[in-house]
C-alpha cells in the first residue's frame, strides 16, 4: 500500500520568514530523518576522497584565486568567451534578468518548431523559473535528472542544490512513481536500482526523439568558448548530444579563463559534491560540430542580479560558488530544517549569502539562519568565507527599532568607562539569585526578546577589571 | 532619440561599474600537484579505480571478444582498427547511423584519447577510433580499448592530450546516480555496462 504524496514544499507557508518556515520544517520528523541520513552519508564520503589528495589545501587556494581573478576581469572574459563560442558556431545571447532569459529561450524553442524540451538539471534555470515561464506560454519542459524528475512528478520544489529530492526516502520515491509516472512498472519495489530502471524506461523514448534541450553549465571557458556539464546519470549526455537544438543558460560568474583551469576545478567539484573521485560523465562542447550533436547551438549569458553582487567588495566572493553543495551537507541549520525553509532556490549557507544579494531587500532574514560555526567555510572547495559574508550582510541589513535602540544604548554606556563599570556592577548584583544555575532562561521585556530563543549566561562574580586590579596589588 | 542599450551593452556596463576601483586580483598561486610521484604504478592504480566504480577490466587484444560478451550487433567508429574487431559479433561501422539504428545495437567498441589513473577516468575527444558522441551513448554496453601510452597518473597530464575544442566525454565508470538517499546505484541513462580493455605493450 502506498501513502498519498503530499509535496513537502506545500506544507511550508510561501514567503514565510525563515524562523517561521523553519519551525514548520522542524515539526516534520520523517523529513529530518531523511536529511540526517543523507547528509551524514555524503559528509563521510566527501571527507574520505578529499583526504586522499595531499594537495587539497593548495587546490582550494588556487581555485579561490582563479575565481577572484575571473570576477576582476569579468567584462574582458565574457567578451572573449562570446567571441570564441561564436567563431565555433554558437549563437551567444545576453539576458539582463530572468524574464529576458526566459523569453529568449522560448523564442528559440518556437523557431526550432518545437513545443517541448528536455532539460538537464541546472540551478540557473531553476533560479529564473524557466519551467513555470514555459508552462505559462504553452511550452513544456521535462526534467530528466532523476531527482528533478521525482520533484517534478511530486509537484514539489527542490530542497538541495545537488540532490533536489534529498527530502524523500526510497519508499516515498516508489510511491511518487507509482502514483504519478503513468508508465511505472507494476509491482515496482523501493530498491534504488529498480527505481533507476523505471526512470530509464520512462525517459528513453523522449530522449531519442527530443528536438530541443535546455541545459546550464558548470563552467564556461573563455579561452576556447567551451561549456562544461558535470553529471552522473547520462541524462546530461542525452540532452547535449541527441537533439538538434541546444540552449544553455549560463550565469556570467561561471567563466574560467583557460581550459587548463579544469585541472583544478574538476578535482575539487566531484570530490566536494557527490564524494566521488570523478563524476561518471563530464561533457565539454564548443559551439557546433558538423555530424556530431546539435547543429543549432545557443548560449544565454545571464546577469539576473549578479552584477549587483559583483559591486559588493565583501559579498562578491559568493559569485565564486561552484554549487557543489558541501556547505549544505555540513550545516547544522540546513540538516534540521531542509532546503524549503529558506524560501529560495539556493538554500543552506550559500543561499543565506547569495539570495539576499541577488534579490536585495527580499531575504534579509537569511543571514541569520546560521550559528556562524564556520563548518561551511572549512569545506568550501573555493574557500568562500561564508561566515564573513553573513556578518557583513547582517550589518548591512535592516535592524528592528528595538535592536537599534539597545545597540545605541550599549554604545553610549561602553564609550564611558565610569558608566560601563557601574553597569557591570548592576548586572552582577541584579543576577545574584541565578548565580548557581549559571544562566538566565527568561528575562522580563524587552530582554525577553533575547531570551525567547537563547539562554543568557550570568555575569561572573568578579569581572576582568577587578581581577586585574587585585593582581596588580 | 538614442536607442535603448542592448542587453549586452548594459550588462558589460554594469560589470564595469561594479568593478570601478576594484583594482586587479593577485595572480593565482599554482602549488598543487600536476603529476604523481615517479614511483607510482599508474596502471595498477587505474585498474583499482576502474573496478572501484564498477567497470570491468580486461587485459590484451584477445580479451576484446570476452569483453563484448554476448553482444550480437556492435557499432564501431568507421576508423576502428580492423584487428580489434574480434569475436562472433556483427560489427556495424558508423557511417551516420540513425538514432533508431544505434538503439538497435547491443554494444559499442571504441578507443579513447587518454585515461587518468587517480580518478579512473577514460577520456574521449572524438579523435582516432572514437567516433561521434552518440555512438558511445545510446548502446547499453561500452567496450573501450586503452593503450599503455594513453594512461597518465594525473588529470593535469591528461588535459594537454585532448583537443580542447572537440566535443569531449570524460567517463568514470558506468552511468550512475546518487539521487536516492545519496547511495550510488549503477545504470541510468548512459551505458549500464563499461568494459575496459588494456593493451599493455
Ligand atoms: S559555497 Fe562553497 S561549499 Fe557551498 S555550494 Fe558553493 S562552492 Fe560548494
Amino acid at each position: 500500500m502506498s501513502t498519498r504524496i503530499v509535496p513537502a514544499a506545500s506544507l511550508i507557508p510561501a514567503d514565510a520568514p525563515f524562523p517561521k518556515a523553519a519551525k514548520v520544517a522542524l515539526g516534520m520528523p520523517q523529513l529530518r530523518k531523511n536529511l540526517a541520513h543523507a547528509t551524514g552519508t555524503i559528509r563521510a564520503k566527501r571527507a574520505n576522497v578529499a583526504g586522499e589528495l595531499d594537495d587539497w589545501e593548495s587546490l582550494r587556494d588556487t581555485a579561490s584565486a582563479i575565481k577572484a581573478d575571473v570576477q576582476h576581469r569579468l567584462p574582458e572574459l565574457a567578451v572573449e568567451f562570446e567571441r570564441n563560442a561564436t567563431a565555433a558556431g554558437a549563437r551567444v545571447h545576453w539576458a539582463r534578468d530572468a524574464q529576458e532569459a526566459n523569453e529568449i529561450a522560448a523564442r528559440i524553442v518556437r523557431e526550432a518548431g518545437a513545443d517541448e524540451v528536455v532539460k538537464v538539471k541546472s540551478m540557473a534555470t531553476q533560479e529564473i523559473e524557466l519551467n513555470e515561464h514555459f508552462e505559462a506560454v504553452g511550452l513544456k519542459a521535462f526534467e530528466t535528472d532523476l531527482a528533478e524528475l521525482i520533484v517534478q512528478l511530486a509537484e514539489d520544489k527542490p530542497s538541495h542544490i545537488l540532490v533536489p529530492a534529498i527530502h524523500y526516502n526510497r519508499t516515498e520515491i516508489r510511491d511518487i512513481f507509482d502514483q504519478k509516472m503513468g508508465d511505472a512498472p507494476k509491482g515496482l519495489t523501493d530498491e534504488p536500482a529498480a527505481l533507476a530502471e523505471a526512470a530509464r524506461q520512462h525517459l528513453r523514448r523522449r530522449f531519442l526523439s527530443a528536438k530541443v534541450a535546455v541545459s546550464g553549465a558548470n563552467f564556461a571557458v573563455a579561452e576556447t568558448g567551451s561549456l562544461v556539464v558535470v553529471e552522473s546519470e547520462g541524462n546530461g549526455r542525452m540532452c547535449l548530444t541527441m537533439p538538434r537544438t541546444l540552449i544553455s543558460i549560463v550565469g556570467i560568474e561561471k567563466l574560467l579563463p583557460r581550459f587548463a583551469d579544469l585541472e583544478v576545478f574538476m578535482q575539487l567539484l566531484p570530490r566536494s559534491s557527490t564524494g566521488e573521485r570523478m563524476n561518471p560523465y563530464t561533457s565539454v562542447w564548443t559551439g557546433a560540430r558538423e555530424g556530431d550533436g546539435p547543429e543549432d547551438v545557443h548560449v544565454i549569458l545571464l546577469d539576473n542580479g549578479r552584477t549587483g553582487v559583483l559591486a559588493d567588495e565583501v559579498g562578491r566572493q559568493a559569485l565564486s560558488c561552484i554549487r557543489c553543495s558541501a556547505c549544505l551537507n555540513v550545516c547544522p541549520v540546513y540538516e534540521r530544517t531542509g532546503g524549503h525553509a529558506y524560501g529560495h532556490v539556493y538554500p543552506g549557507p550559500i543561499g543565506a549569502i547569495l539570495a539576499p544579494q541577488l534579490e536585495p531587500g527580499r531575504h534579509d532574514d537569511l543571514p541569520y539562519a546560521s550559528s556562524l560555526c564556520g563548518a561551511c567555510y572549512e569545506v568550501c572547495p573555493v574557500k568562500i568565507n561564508i561566515p564573513e559574508v553573513l556578518v557583513h550582510l547582517r550589518q548591512q541589513g535592516p535592524h528592528q527599532a528595538g535592536e537599534r535602540a539597545a545597540m545605541r544604548a550599549a554604545k553610549a554606556v561602553m564609550a564611558r568607562p565610569r558608566l560601563w563599570r557601574a553597569a557591570l556592577k548592576a548586572a552582577r548584583i541584579g543576577s545574584m539569585p541565578w548565580r548557581r544555575k549559571g544562566f538566565l532562561r527568561r528575562l522580563p521585556w524587552p530582554g525577553s526578546k533575547w531570551t525567547v530563543s537563547r539562554d543568557l549566561p550570568v555575569p561572573p562574580k568578579e569581572d576582568f577589571r577587578d581581577w586585574w586590579k587585585e593582581r596588580q596589588r | 532619440m538614442s536607442a535603448r542599450p542592448t542587453a549586452r551593452e548594459e550588462i558589460l556596463a554594469r560589470m564595469r561599474r561594479a568593478l570601478d576601483g576594484a583594482g586587479e586580483a593577485p595572480v593565482p598561486p599554482r602549488e598543487y600537484r600536476r603529476s604523481l610521484d615517479a614511483d607510482a604504478d599508474i596502471t595498477a592504480m587505474l585498474i583499482d579505480r576502474l573496478v572501484d566504480y564498477k567497470a570491468n577490466v580486461h587485459h590484451g587484444l584477445a580479451s576484446i571478444a570476452a569483453a563484448l560478451g554476448d553482444a550480437k550487433r556492435v557499432v564501431v567508429p568507421a576508423d576502428l582498427p580492423e584487428d580489434w574487431r574480434l569475436g562472433g559479433a556483427e560489427f556495424v561501422p558508423d557511417t551516420g547511423l540513425s538514432t533508431a539504428d544505434l538503439d538497435g545495437t547491443d554494444a559499442v567498441l571504441t578507443g579513447c584519447a587518454a585515461a587518468v589513473a587517480v580518478s579512473g577516468t577514460i577520456m574521449l575527444d572524438t579523435g582516432a577510433a572514437q567516433g561521434r558522441r552518440a555512438i558511445t551513448l545510446v548502446p547499453d554496453h561500452h567496450v573501450v580499448v586503452v593503450r599503455r601510452e594513453q594512461i597518465v597518473g594525473h588529470l593535469a597530464e591528461a588535459l594537454p592530450m585532448l583537443d580542447p575544442v572537440a566535443p569531449q566525454t570524460w567517463i568514470s565508470g558506468p552511468s550512475a546516480t546518487s539521487d536516492i538517499e545519496l547511495q550510488r546505484v549503477e545504470g541510468v541513462h548512459g551505458p549500464r555496462r563499461l568494459d575496459v580493455v588494456l593493451l599493455e605493450d
